[in-house]
């Protein structure tokens, strides 16, 4: 299980010219991996994050995504391979408002046939599955508006729809920072155990250092970043 | 695409406070151009459809539109008549198949009285071919005989035997201008025919000049009362004079030649108008105000399509964070940008089709009062062409005004990509 699902060589990226926020000579996520990435706000997290979802083109050096060379697809197809591989949890607000709980989680199916696929032909009861090994059961809660949520619970959401359609990889930005201790660690626990389910990569950013043993490995954005966090 | 558009639906439901306010505010718009534009047609309509079967009417000179106004339509007064003696040689040419005379000027409670023959009940034709029927009664028969509309009839309460008493000119029997010497009675009531007619009291010719025995000087004799009906009757009461003349012709193909002919009659100068090209004419003359009523109804749905515009980019903001989230789920610019489109074509669509509901609601409920007030005739008419274009403009001009948001909500979900804060 060596196959690699992020693969960076030498990339560097400048939102202007000479305001260089990314140099990073090496760094990758091996398949099935639970990764820890550590690093303060301003250091190119969100930035190296937006390259890996394909938001963002790189600009110098390589970046794989499932063995996709990022730098040679195009918006539309680095938006395609979002859409079909990859989930996302933010960091707070990650639900849709005029959706219902259900209807958020099935959002990525909206967009990816293969998510659908893979989600099976009954996708409401899948997405019922994923909330309720998340810990949200109850039909009452699932009925309700999801600005009604508590932020815990619209993050366990967010979760079940990053999980939804077995994408390979799963990035998740500071989504524990609005959450208490116990909330913080039984979301986390949680998360860890269905990627584990899944078979898909864990690519966890955050600046809380304490977090890092819950993971497989952590690295330290700073360590692997030649541009300092003053940049 | 459908993915999309149930998304575009949730999130108008979402913000249905001020969606609803949006697709009202067009519906209104849209209901007031249509009702313009069905007035214009009712009304269009129901002059068209009031004469038919008549090749030519013939009348003393006067402007076409105002010789047709007065002898179809019952409106304004003729300013001079055509002797009977001149009406004879009309009857009497070789091209003419039938002739109806009408002679108008006096009125009964409000409703206009005219006197003609029987063979006004066989040849004067409506809505394309249609003859007058009888819904009681028959044709008059006496001298004191009359035919009413059936809108006389009914806003009267008359039946056949009811007596009337007509009164000269438009003037009301209680002031002194009335024929009360003379009573008539009603004969025959007319089935209705959403036409002028229905508004008419027919009496024979001679029954016009009967009652006017003893107002030879424009006003009422008082020894006039002392000639009794017996007397009236030995009397010749052939006409001197009548309003106008329905004409037939044996062939379509000499209209314009007897046109000429009668335009041009040596002796008492006379006019004759083909009715369609009268109507025409007429139309041109309401055509530039027609087109001002349309065009300010027109900008009307205008400023409904901007506040399509308003309420959405207004929503844009606060939409921010959501544009990030469909885009970190998978969708593509091009989804953001449908998604936004939709909305607003979403509204569009509704309100026009709720303008739509709105005016067809309206006319049935004001169609009997505007009918019976202005003459303007609606019928019962299903939603039409004209709907279903003005449905289809506002929602492709909502489509494309919604390109507007759409474009700057793709290019703010682009820059923004995933790394929205609020």
């Amino acid at each position: 299980m060596s196959e690699k699902i992020i693969e960076v060589h030498g990339l560097g990226f400048a939102w202007k010219q000479g305001l260089q926020v990314l140099d990073i000579p090496e760094f990758s996520v091996d398949a099935g991996e639970r990764v820890f990435l550590r690093g303060p706000s301003g250091s190119g997290k969100s930035t190296l994050l937006g390259l890996i979802a394909g938001v963002l083109a790189p600009q110098t050096g390589t970046i794989r995504v499932l063995g996709e060379d990022m730098a040679r697809l195009s918006a539309a197809r680095r938006d395609r391979l979002r859409a079909d591989h990859v989930g996302v949890i933010f960091q707070m607000f990650n639900l849709v408002p005029y959706l219902s709980v259900t209807g958020n989680v099935l959002l990525p199916l909206r967009f990816s046939s293969a998510r659908r696929k893979a989600a099976g032909s009954d996708a409401d009861g899948e997405a019922r599955r994923l909330l309720a090994r998340l810990g949200l059961e109850d039909e009452q809660l699932l009925k309700r508006r999801v600005s009604d949520l508590s932020v815990g619970q619209q993050q366990r959401v967010a979760a079940a729809r990053a999980l939804i359609g077995a994408p390979k990889l799963i990035i998740a930005d500071e989504p524990t920072s609005a959450l208490d201790a116990d909330a913080r660690d039984r979301f986390i626990a949680l998360l860890s155990e269905e990627v584990t389910r899944s078979g898909a990569s864990l690519l966890f950013v955050s600046h809380d250092r304490s977090l890092a043993p819950l993971f497989t490995r952590a690295v330290d954005l700073a360590a692997i970043n030649r541009v300092g966090v003053s940049a | 695409m459908s993915a999309l558009f149930s998304l575009a639906w949730q999130s108008l439901l979402n913000r249905r406070g001020s969606v609803i306010l949006t697709i009202v505010a067009v519906a209104l718009s849209v209901a007031l151009f249509l009702g313009v534009e069905k007035a214009r047609s009712g009304a269009r309509e129901g002059f068209d459809n009031t004469i038919s079967g008549t090749e030519l009417i013939v009348g003393a000179p006067t402007g076409s539109v105002n010789l047709l106004l007065y002898s179809v339509f019952r409106m304004g007064n003729a300013t001079a008549e055509v002797t009977w003696p001149t009406y004879q040689k009309i009857a009497a040419r070789e091209d003419v198949a039938w002739t109806v005379p009408i002679a108008l000027g006096d009125s009964h409670r409000g409703f206009r009285v005219m006197g003609t023959t029987q063979g006004y009940f066989d040849h004067y034709k409506f809505g394309g071919g249609q003859s007058l029927a009888f819904a009681e009664g028959r044709p008059f028969d006496d001298l004191f005989d009359a035919v009413i509309g059936a809108d006389v009839a009914r806003e009267l309460g008359y039946t056949p035997e009811t007596p009337l008493v007509l009164s000269h000119g438009l003037g009301s029997a209680e002031l002194g201008a009335g024929h009360e010497n003379r009573p008539f009675r009603v004969a025959g009531i007319l089935k209705p025919t959403g036409t002028p007619v229905d508004r008419t009291v027919h009496v024979s010719l001679e029954a016009i000049t009967a009652i006017h025995v003893g107002w030879e000087t424009g006003a009422k004799n008082p020894l006039s009362d002392s000639i009794s009906e017996d007397m009236i009757r030995s009397f010749d009461l052939t006409p001197r004079t009548v309003t106008a003349i329905f004409v037939g012709l044996k062939s379509r193909g000499s209209l314009l030649r007897t046109q000429r002919d009668i335009n041009t009659n040596r002796g008492e100068p006379l006019m004759a108008i083909i009715p369609g090209q009268a109507l025409a004419e007429l139309w041109n003359v309401t055509a530039v105000a027609e087109r001002a009523l349309l065009a300010v109804s027109a900008f009307v749905i205008a400023v409904g399509l901007v506040s399509i515009l308003t309420s959405i980019l207004t929503s844009l903001n606060e939409r921010r964070r959501e544009m990030s989230i469909l885009r970190a789920t998978g969708a593509r610019p091009h989804h953001v940008f449908l998604l936004l489109v939709f909305e607003a074509g979403l509204v569009g669509f509704l309100g026009a089709a709720l303008g739509i509901v709105l005016v067809h609601a309206l006319i049935g409920v004001l169609a009997p009062m505007l009918q019976s007030q202005y003459g303007v005739s609606f019928g019962v008419r299903l939603p039409g062409l004209v709907d279903l274009a003005v449905l289809g403009a506002v929602t492709t001009a909502s489509l494309l005004i919604g390109a507007i948001p759409a474009l700057t909500a793709m290019r703010r979900s682009l820059a923004d990509g995933l790394s929205v804060r609020l």
